[in-house]
C-alpha cells in the first residue's frame, strides 16, 4: 500500500500536484518573508547617505567592470555599545516576560473553564475569546486610551465609589501597558492552552485521586505536566510578539517606558537612520531565535514520551 | 512470596465485608442503577455481568466514589462510605483503558499511590521493587507506559492498584483490551494474585466466560437491576429468568404452559417442540401459567436408534453442522420447523459422525431443562 502510493508520488501528475502544495506556502513565505528579511539584513551593512532611500548602496557596479560589495559592520558595533541599546533590548525582554505570565496565570484557569465546560457553554464562552479579533487592533488599544484616561469610566467609577478622591494617573504608566499587553495577547494564551487541556484524558484524574491524590495535588501532578506543550505554545505565542511590540507601549507607556519596538520606529522615522534600524531588527530576530531553539530544546528533552 | 493483606480487618469472619444497601443513581431521567442491594464477603472476587448499559460500571464508580448515589448506602469494612470522595476511600481500581500517567515511569506509577500517603521512601522504594516482581516486570522499571505492550501495561495498572494493598480492589474490564491468548494467561494469573493477596475484588465484565473463570460469585445486571447472584454453576445451572438463561452460555429457549403439576415433576406442553416437557421437580407457578423452558445444548443427545421409549424424546433433521475440535455444533429442525441447537462432545476419534440431513433422535434427561417464569 504504502509503496504502491510511494510509485505514483514519485512520477506523474500525482507527483506534481504534491510538489505544488508544497512548494506553494514556500514560495509565499519566500516572496513575503525570506526577501524582506534579505532586504533588511542589507540595509543592516549600509551606511546612511543623503538620497532616496536614504542608505548606500551595498552591491555597486564600480568602473573597470569590478563588482563592489561593501559591508559596513559599525552599526552593529555602535548598536551593541551604546547602553541605552541594551536597556531597551533587557526592558523589552523583561515586559514581555511579566506579560506573558500574567496572560499564563489569567489563561490557565480561563482555558480549563472552557475546556470543562458543556457543549453550548463552551462555544459561548469560546467566541468570547476570539471575539475581541473581530475589530481592528489599533482601535482596541485606542479604546483603552478612553477607559483609562483622567476624566475616562475607569476613574469615573473609582471616584463615584469614593475609593479615591482624585482621579489617578492611569495612563503612560507600566500598568496600562501591561495591561494592554495581557489583553491584547490573551487570546493567543487561552487558544492553545485549550486544545491541551481538552486533549487530557480526565481518567486520569480520576486515576490520581483513586490512589490518595487530592484535586489540587492533582492538578500540580497530573493536569500541569500533562498540558505543558500548550503552555510552552501558549507563552511563544505571547512573548515573541510582545519583546517587539510597539503600538501598546507608544500609546499606553510612558516616555520611560523604553521598548525596542519604539527604539527601532524612532530610528527608522525619526532619526532617518535605516541602517542601525535595521541593525536592531536584526539582533532581535537573532536573540528571538535563540529563544525559541532554547525551548524547542528544552522541551524534547523533557518529553521523551508522547 | 506473601504480602501482607490488608490492614484493620475488623469485620467478624462470615459477616458481610461490602454490604450494597437500596443504591439508585439517576442521571436526570435516566435511572443507571435501581435499588441495588448486594452483600460481598472478604476475599471474594465477585462479578457484575451485564451488557454495555447494564449499570455496571456506574455501580463500580459509585464503589470507586467517583459517582455519589441518589439514594441507598455503600459500606465497606463495617463503615458508611457512601459520601466519601474517592481519595480517601481504602478501595483502587483499575481501570478499564488503565489509565497509565503517560509522563511517568513505570515505577513512578506504581509509586504514585504511596507518595499520597507520605510513605517513607526506602519503604515505598521495596514495596514497588516487591509489587513489579509480583507481576513479572521487575526489569521495566525506568520505562515510559508508551513503551510497554498491552499485557504489560495491564500489569502496571494491576501493580499501582494493588501496592496500596486496598481492602478492595475494583477491576473494570480488566482483561477487555488484551488479544484472546493473553486473556486467558492473565485471567488465571489474576485468580493466583488474588489468592495470594486476599485482597477482596469486584470485576466488572460483559464477557460470560470470563465471569465464569474468575468469579467465586456473579452479579447478573440488566437496565440497573440484579436479575441473579449466584456462584458461576447455579447461574448457569439454575437461572431464575428467561434473561440469565439467555446471557449466560447457548441456550435453546421456548414458550410452554404447565398442563401438569405435582410437587415431583411438571408436564409443559411446549407447541414449539410439537410435545410436552417432562421436568423432575415443582414449580412455584399457578396452573395452567405461561412458561419459558429452557435447555442447554450440550444436555441434549443425539442418536440415530430411537431411544427406549421415556419422557424428553423428539426427532429432527440435522440441518447444520459445525466440527469444532472438542465439540461438534448440530443445529437439528423439529417437524414443527423449530430449530434445536445441540453441542456433543467428540469423545472418540474414530466415529461415524452424523451426517448433513440425517434423521436423528435428540433426547434429554428429566433434569435437564429449566423452567423460568418470568
Amino acid at each position: 500500500m504504502i509503496r504502491s502510493l510511494g510509485r505514483i508520488g514519485r512520477g506523474g501528475e500525482a507527483g506534481l500536484g504534491r510538489w505544488f502544495v508544497i512548494a506553494l506556502p514556500y514560495f509565499w513565505l519566500a516572496l513575503f518573508f525570506l526577501v524582506p528579511f534579505l532586504i533588511v539584513l542589507k540595509i543592516a551593512f549600509s551606511n546612511v547617505q543623503l538620497s532616496m532611500p536614504p542608505v548606500e548602496p551595498v552591491v555597486t557596479w564600480a568602473t573597470d567592470k569590478v563588482l563592489q560589495v561593501r559591508l559596513h559592520f559599525a552599526n552593529f558595533a555602535f548598536v551593541l555599545g551604546d547602553s541605552l541599546y541594551l536597556a531597551a533590548f533587557l526592558n523589552s525582554i523583561q515586559i514581555a516576560a511579566i506579560s506573558t505570565l500574567l496572560a499564563l496565570l489569567l489563561g490557565y484557569p480561563m482555558a480549563y473553564g472552557i475546556a470543562r465546560a458543556s457543549g453550548t457553554w463552551r462555544n459561548i464562552l469560546f467566541l468570547f475569546v476570539v471575539l475581541p479579533f473581530f475589530t481592528s487592533f489599533l482601535l482596541r488599544v485606542y479604546a483603552w486610551l478612553g477607559l483609562l484616561g483622567r476624566n475616562g469610566p475607569v476613574n469615573g467609577l473609582l471616584l463615584k465609589l469614593h475609593l479615591i478622591s482624585e482621579p489617578l494617573q492611569l495612563l503612560q504608566t507600566p500598568f496600562a501597558v501591561y495591561l494592554g499587553m495581557v489583553y491584547s495577547y490573551l487570546p493567543f494564551m487561552v487558544l492553545p492552552l485549550y486544545s491541551a487541556i481538552e486533549k487530557l484524558d480526565l481518567t486520569l484524574l480520576e486515576a490520581a485521586a483513586d490512589l490518595g491524590c487530592r484535586p489540587t495535588r492533582a492538578f500540580f501532578a497530573i493536569t500541569l505536566p500533562l498540558t505543558r506543550e500548550g503552555i510552552f505554545a501558549g507563552c511563544l505565542l505571547v512573548f515573541i510578539p510582545a519583546v517587539g511590540e510597539y503600538v501598546i507601549p507608544a500609546l499606553l507607556g510612558g516616555p520611560d517606558t523604553l521598548m525596542i519596538g519604539r527604539v527601532v520606529w524612532d530610528e527608522f522615522f525619526g532619526n532617518r537612520d535605516w541602517p542601525v534600524a535595521s541593525a536592531l531588527a536584526i539582533i532581535l530576530l537573532a536573540v528571538l531565535s535563540g529563544f525559541v531553539l532554547l525551548l524547542q530544546k528544552v522541551q524534547s528533552r523533557e518529553g521523551a514520551g508522547p | 512470596m506473601t504480602i501482607p493483606t490488608a490492614p484493620g480487618a475488623t469485620t467478624p469472619a462470615g459477616a458481610p465485608y461490602v454490604r450494597i444497601d437500596h443504591l439508585t443513581k439517576r442521571f436526570g431521567d435516566f435511572i443507571a442503577v435501581r435499588q441495588v442491594s448486594l452483600e460481598i464477603s472478604r476475599g471474594e472476587i465477585f462479578c457484575l455481568l451485564g451488557g454495555s448499559g447494564c449499570g455496571k460500571t456506574t455501580l463500580l464508580r459509585m464503589l470507586a466514589g467517583f459517582e455519589t448515589p441518589t439514594e441507598g448506602a455503600i459500606y465497606i469494612d463495617g463503615t458508611d462510605v457512601t459520601l466519601v470522595p474517592p481519595y480517601e476511600r481504602p478501595v483502587n481500581m483499575m481501570f478499564q483503558s488503565y489509565a497509565l500517567f503517560p509522563h511517568m515511569t513505570v515505577e513512578q506509577n506504581v509509586a504514585f499511590g504511596l507518595q499520597q500517603d507520605r510513605t517513607p521512601r526506602v519503604e515505598m522504594k521495596d514495596r514497588v521493587a516487591e509489587m513489579l516482581s509480583l507481576v513479572q516486570l521487575s526489569g521495566y522499571e525506568k520505562r515510559k507506559p508508551h513503551q510497554l505492550s498491552g499485557g504489560q501495561r495491564q500489569r502496571v495498572a494491576l501493580a499501582r492498584a494493588l501496592v496500596k494493598r486496598p481492602k478492595l480492589l475494583l477491576l473494570d474490564e480488566p482483561l477487555g483490551a488484551l488479544d484472546k491468548k493473553l486473556r486467558e494467561r492473565t485471567q488465571f494469573e489474576l485468580v493466583n494474585l488474588q489468592e495470594q493477596l486476599g485482597v477482596t475484588f469486584v470485576i466488572v465484565t460483559h464477557d460470560q466466560e470470563e465471569a465464569m473463570t474468575l468469579a467465586s460469585r456473579i452479579g447478573v445486571m440488566r437496565a440497573g437491576e440484579i436479575l441473579q447472584v449466584g456462584t458461576p454453576t447455579d447461574i448457569y445451572e439454575f437461572p431464575n429468568s428467561r434473561f440469565v438463561a439467555d446471557f449466560i452460555g447457548s441456550v435453546n429457549m421456548t414458550e410452554g404452559k404447565l398442563v401438569e403439576d405435582e410437587p415431583d415433576h411438571v408436564l409443559i406442553d411446549c407447541p414449539q417442540f410439537g410435545a410436552a416437557v417432562y421436568v423432575d421437580h415443582g414449580v412455584s407457578a399457578p396452573p395452567d401459567a405461561q412458561v419459558s423452558v429452557a435447555i442447554r445444548p450440550e444436555k441434549i443427545q443425539l442418536s440415530r436408534e430411537q431411544p427406549e421409549q421415556g419422557h424428553n424424546v423428539l426427532s429432527g433433521v440435522i440441518v447444520g453442522i459445525a466440527y469444532l475440535g472438542d465439540v461438534t455444533r448440530y443445529l437439528v429442525r423439529l417437524p414443527t420447523g423449530f430449530v434445536l441447537r445441540v453441542t456433543a462432545p467428540n469423545v472418540y476419534r474414530h466415529e461415524e459422525r452424523l451426517e448433513q440431513d440425517e434423521t436423528v433422535f435428540l433426547r434429554w434427561h428429566e433434569s435437564a431443562a429449566v423452567v423460568v417464569t418470568r
